[in-house]
């Protein structure tokens, strides 16, 4: 049984299946034509990183993947993306049901203002489940999902404010893991943290992918090094290049990802 | 994922919010409409312009009007001076401590006691133990006291909104805290006093509990010109006070809602004038 | 020379800042000096716990319990009534009208509303309740109790015409307080919840509304105050009798009280007065003690 569930991990891990993919995506905010025609695909139980200046569009882009774009006014996007082969942007999405596949954790940690175990039942609740046993184990899962259960067990009632940033920011990725999503999101999530919380996070990443589809926003390119399978970078709108992670950064195709990479801009 | 969920509470709590940010509308638009209705057929030259007469059989309410004028003006003189005043040491002079968190928790409670008991301390203190009696001296008096967390504080945030910059710099050319006050902060957050002295105008046009026991309800006019500084020291009801008399112990509902439509000509463009202010004062505030 | 210039206007402006304290302290001493005798020449219990008024009998009782339970029972409802609407027109105001130009116009429009609400003066609410309200309650009333032996008819000027007219009264204090408090929440923590599959007003009520919690407590409790010392326009509608605080009963509030009587009571009659004045001070002091608390709480949850 156990030996099983390893296989059929390695199979996923070792496998290229393909869980997200874009097609001809173009958005608009208004006028300005913020991305422009990007086609990628994203590999299933992998990281994969975005990289490039900042307002390049990758935050955007990372947003059209759980719809949070919709949020913004003026915004037109066409072309296609999938998951699991289905259109996300088809009519019939219920949007909240989508980002209930696809978790997202922020910039800056934001947990919410209530207790450490409501920040995390919190998406739970939201899809209807109620039931107090229930809601203990998917927080307890949650937390020691993203590796911090051992340092909150004894104050799950306290506030999350109370807790440094890089706790704050690990309770956000637990909130995330809550709602048992398969792709998780991540815009950034250690450029508010300090070099040690930034490790952990790091660290938490690579024990995640196990299990989920992880797609990641940094300006910081050794993280997308050291974390990353696959990287994308992002100039103006643009997909320059996409790639292995080890193949872009030492062979880049592109003489834009070149210069990128080896600190001439950006 | 590609199942809609209908949600039937979520349909019934945007019906709720919606009927609820219905009801201000339609109240006053109901309200205006009422009143116009009611009250604009007593607006005539006589009732604007005469006093009441029995004789004459014609009702007017000059002697209101003149009346909530001199109130409006009496109180302004000392409650602008005073809240500016006050504003500008806690803003300027004060350094943070007791005397500063007093002066603001008193200016704090100030604007929460409601206009009756302002009304019986009027009656009990300028009233009586000062023996003004009924008059609009005495009702001039309870109101500096209303009015005055109005000022202070509009004036207190738009003396925020005078840049440091401005301070340092009149005082490094040497100038005295007092010339730059004078000079570069009054004239900087004049809008911001303004919007205090006009929000307090229409504060004193609406306030009716306040005046009741302490500038009575006399609506005659001065007799002259000098007659007006007499006045100051005699009863005086203004326009609400009139209204409220109209509506109960006279029972004359057609006078009472002209007053009705006096008044709300005058909040509405009191308010109107208050917001082309503010928005001046926020373009002036934006581009420092 | 100009060292004693700006040593007097140092002291102008100080003066100028303690007249506030000044008024408050004259306010307080005055209110317990005028409106403590009466209860040690009527008796404290018999004073506040009385249940007859009969100030000008040949032997006058002085009881004021049902004019305090007017008070508290009239807040109360009101606030219940006003705030979930004002509360909920925040939310319309801040969340649902935001993401199009259609909905901040309406916004707008409805924010000038709210204002001219506010900017309205209480007589003239209270005229609209006395030819609008009253006529209305009394087809109830009749409705009600045509036939009963023991009901007092009050022709509509009754308690629940006050309870309407505070609820609309205090509207724009809720609305004004909780919207800005609504606003000031983090736009992150909206995005958190939606991008966990909340849906917009999930995340209005179960993330913003708690975050503002403190800002919109604020805001009630304004409106209790409010509610309290309104005077003019309830002493219009609210009949003038004092009554148990029934729906339909006729009543008298402490506001209202010295609004009816003061112009007439003279001895021990207007002693009273002066306590029923001296109860509402107090519970308006109280009131304010609850908002400096909750200013201080919300100025810590900020930090």
């Amino acid at each position: 049984m156990l030996q099983e569930i390893v296989t059929e991990m390695e199979r996923r891990i070792m496998a290229n299946n393909v869980k997200i993919k874009v097609e001809n995506l173009d958005l608009y905010y208004g006028d300005n034509h913020a991305l422009k025609n990007v086609s990628m695909d994203i590999y299933e139980n992998k990281i994969t990183a975005f990289i490039g200046p900042s307002g390049c569009g990758k935050s955007t882009f990372l947003k059209t993947l759980n719809r949070m774009n919709d949020l913004v006014e003026n915004v037109t996007i066409t072309g296609k993306v999938s998951l699991d082969s289905e259109d996300i942007y088809a009519q019939k999405v219920d949007v909240t049901q989508l980002r209930e596949h696809v978790g997202m954790v922020f910039q800056q940690p934001n947990p919410f203002p209530m207790s450490i175990y409501d920040n995390i039942a919190y998406g739970p609740r939201v899809h209807g489940i109620r039931d107090k046993h229930k809601l203990d184990q998917i927080v307890e899962e949650s937390l020691r999902g993203a590796a911090i259960f051992d340092e909150v067990k004894d104050r799950l009632k306290k506030s999350a404010l109370g807790l440094s940033g890089g706790q704050q920011q690990r309770i956000c990725i637990a909130r995330a893991l809550a709602v048992r999503p398969s792709v998780l999101l991540m815009d950034e999530p250690t450029s508010a943290l300090d070099p040690i919380s930034t490790s952990k996070i790091e660290d938490l990443m690579e024990e995640l992918k196990k299990q989920y589809t992880i797609v990641v926003v940094t300006h910081n390119m050794q993280q997308a090094l050291r974390v990353s399978d696959y990287t994308a970078f992002f100039l103006v709108g643009e997909c320059v290049e996409y790639g292995d992670t080890k193949t872009l950064f030492s062979y880049p195709q592109d003489k834009r990802t070149e210069d990128y990479i080896t600190g001439r801009f950006g | 994922m590609t199942k809609k969920k209908c949600r039937v509470s979520e349909l019934f709590l945007y019906g709720a919010i919606y009927l609820c940010a219905a009801v201000s509308i339609v109240l006053l638009a109901y309200i205006i409409i009422y009143v116009l209705q009611k009250g604009l057929k007593s607006i005539t030259p006589t009732f604007l312009t005469t006093v009441s007469s029995a004789r004459k059989g014609t009702v007017g309410i000059a002697g209101n009007i003149v009346n909530t004028i001199l109130i409006i003006l009496v109180t302004m003189l000392f409650a602008t001076p005073i809240g500016i005043g006050a504003a500008i040491y806690l803003n300027e002079y004060a350094k943070p401590g007791k005397l500063v968190s007093a002066i603001e928790f008193a200016t704090e409670t100030l604007s929460g006691i409601p206009s009756i008991i302002f009304g019986l301390f009027g009656m009990m203190f300028f009233g009586e133990t000062l023996g003004l009696g009924y008059s609009i001296l005495t009702g001039s008096l309870t109101l500096i006291l209303m009015v005055l967390p109005l000022i202070t504080r509009n004036t207190q945030e738009a003396l925020k909104t005078v840049p440091d910059g401005y301070r340092n710099g009149a005082i490094g050319l040497g100038a005295g805290k007092w010339y730059m006050i004078r000079t570069i902060l009054i004239p900087s957050a004049m809008p911001g006093i303004i919007t205090g002295v006009i929000l307090a105008i229409g504060r004193i046009v609406g306030e009716s509990a306040a005046l009741l026991f302490t500038a009575g309800s006399a609506k005659l006019l001065p007799k002259s010109f000098l007659g007006i500084f007499d006045k100051i020291f005699q009863s005086g009801g203004t326009l609400t006070i009139q209204l409220y008399l109209s509506a109960t112990s006279e029972g004359d509902f057609d006078s009472a809602f002209g007053i009705a439509v006096v008044l709300l000509v005058i909040v509405f463009a009191i308010n109107l004038i208050t917001k082309k202010l503010t928005r001046r004062f926020d373009v002036t505030r934006n581009s420092n | 020379m100009k060292k004693v210039k700006e040593s007097i206007a140092k002291y102008i402006f100080l003066i100028a800042g303690i007249v506030a304290i000044i008024s408050v302290l004259a306010i307080t001493l005055y209110m317990f000096l005028k409106g403590a005798p009466a209860l040690f020449q009527v008796g404290a219990p018999q004073l506040l716990f009385g249940t007859v008024w009969k100030p000008t009998a040949a032997e006058p009782h002085y009881g004021i319990f049902y004019i305090i339970l007017s008070s508290v029972v009239g807040t109360l409802c009101s606030v219940l009534i006003g705030v979930p609407i004002g509360l909920l027109t925040a939310v319309f105001l801040t969340d649902l009208t935001n993401s199009s130009p259609l909905g901040r116009t309406v916004s707008k429009i409805l924010s000038s509303a709210v204002e001219l609400l506010a900017a309205i003066p209480s007589v003239i609410y209270g005229l609209i309740g006395l030819m609008v309200l009253n006529p209305l309650m009394y087809k109830l009333e009749k409705h009600f109790f045509t036939g009963s032996e023991t009901h007092q008819f009050t022709g509509g000027a009754n308690m629940l015409s006050a309870i309407i007219v505070l609820a609309i009264m205090i509207l724009p204090t809720v609305i004004n307080i909780s919207a800005s408090s609504i606003r000031a929440v983090s736009q992150s923590l909206r995005s958190a919840s939606l991008a966990l599959g909340a849906t917009k007003l999930q995340t209005i009520f179960r993330v913003v509304i708690p975050a503002a919690r403190s800002g919109i407590m604020t805001g009630v409790v304004l409106g209790i105050g409010r509610a309290l010392g309104e005077a003019m326009a309830i002493n219009m509608v609210a009949g003038g009798a004092v009554n148990l605080p029934l729906p339909f009963n006729s009543v008298r509030f402490l506001t209202t009280q010295l609004v009816s009587e003061m112009s007439y009571a003279s001895g021990l009659h207007r002693q009273v007065l002066f306590t029923v004045g001296l109860v509402l001070y107090i519970f308006i002091l109280s009131i304010n003690l609850i908002l400096t608390r909750l200013r201080k709480k919300g100025e810590k949850a900020n930090d």
